[in-house]
């Protein structure tokens, strides 16, 4: 009898109608459960990632994805993956916002700033649409880091990239 | 509705107050330094203020969609921007065209999540808590009479968006999340 594993699946290249639904259904033909999944474009690229849970292995997965890297437009990559506890937010969730003109290093050195205070981004977008570069990040501040004081950090870091940048607590309703 | 909100003196103030002819202007787009910079405050009997109140408001005419343009958006950091959702479905009360200065919303509430563009990001959209209900202070142009409108629904929206370019702020400034950014498939 195989135990139920967990398995990592990305599948990233060329875009075109069809392929969550060749990729979900060689999954399904597996046995497999898809439990978290995210896709987007990512500059017209096709970029998928998926946990999935099962019986099946690592070998069996790539077997039957193998149609779709047949013609070299998609990389497929499997790997098993350890169960992760969840993770509970640290304190308070913030957005972080960036904008402004496109350079090297503002992702890099904004986000060190949040990683300096121990703040966990737990999602990201950046985008260049024409000159413009924008970033949006969810931001957990463990309850001892003063946000202000980051904001101010972020900000000056920000100037000195020519880069606006936003710290607003996340608000959520309760409904 | 308990009251009408629709202020007299801005509900009845078109352009053709205006002692002058607007321009069309070309609309700065983001990265662009003045969209990012904090808007002086002006004299409303200023001749230049006066002749950028029609130009913004020729402007936002000749530009399809468009219910709202702040200064910053033509190139020039002043506290000054035009208004009207009178066409738009998501209207409920509104004041018609308007062009006011040195505004600031002074009460809000009711916050609401909906998704706004703008003439200066035309390749993105956003989705944006704001007040459905405010109330703005401000100035009209040319004969300074002090008003206070209170704005509901998208008027009320379009009203912080504007005051927020006044400020040095984009929507992209107030998203929501990290997947509160939107390509824009169509644009107007
Ligand atoms: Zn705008």
């Amino acid at each position: 009898m195989t135990a139920v594993s967990l398995h990592a699946i990305t599948v990233l290249g060329h875009d075109r109608p069809g392929i969550i639904a060749e990729t979900t259904r060689a999954l399904a033909g597996l046995g497999l459960n898809i439990e978290d999944s995210t896709m987007t474009l990512l500059r017209g690229h096709f970029a998928m990632m998926l946990i999935c849970a099962g019986e099946a292995s690592s070998g069996d997965i790539e077997h039957a994805l193998s149609a779709l890297t047949e013609d070299g437009s998609l990389t497929v990559s499997v790997r098993e993956v350890p169960e992760e506890p969840e993770h509970a937010a640290l304190g308070t969730t913030y957005v972080l916002t960036v904008h402004g003109g496109d350079r090297a290093g503002i992702v890099s050195t904004l986000v060190g700033e949040v990683a300096r205070v121990g703040g966990n981004i737990t999602d990201l977008t950046t985008r260049l649409s024409g000159d413009l570069y924008v970033l949006a990040a969810e931001v957990d501040l463990p309850a001892e880091v003063d946000a202000d004081a980051l904001q101010a950090q972020l900000r000056s870091a920000g100037d000195d990239l020519g880069v606006g940048v936003a710290l607003r607590r996340m608000e959520s309703d309760e409904l | 509705m308990s009251s009408d909100p629709v202020d007299d003196a801005v509900g009845r103030w078109t352009e053709r107050d205006l002692p002058v002819e607007g321009r069309v202007l070309e609309v700065v787009r983001a990265p662009a330094t003045v969209l990012s910079s904090v808007g002086a405050d002006v004299d409303p009997a200023d001749p230049d203020v006066v002749q950028l109140a029609a130009d913004l408001v020729a402007t936002m005419r000749v530009s399809p969609g468009c219910v709202g343009l702040a200064a910053p958006q033509v190139g020039v950091g002043s506290r000054v921007f035009c208004v009207d959702v009178s066409a738009h479905p998501k209207t409920r009360s509104h004041h018609g065209t308007f062009v006011l200065c040195n505004a600031e919303v002074v009460q809000s509430s009711r916050n609401e999540k909906a998704r706004e563009g703008c003439m200066s990001v035309p390749d993105l959209t956003g989705d944006v808590k704001r007040a459905t209900r405010v109330v703005v202070a401000g100035v009209l142009p040319v004969t300074g009479e002090r008003v206070q409108i209170e704005a509901d629904a998208f008027e009320a929206r379009a009203l912080q968006h504007e005051i927020d370019h006044c400020d040095g702020l984009l929507f992209l400034d107030r998203v929501a999340g990290a997947h509160a950014i939107h390509a824009r498939k169509t644009y107007l």
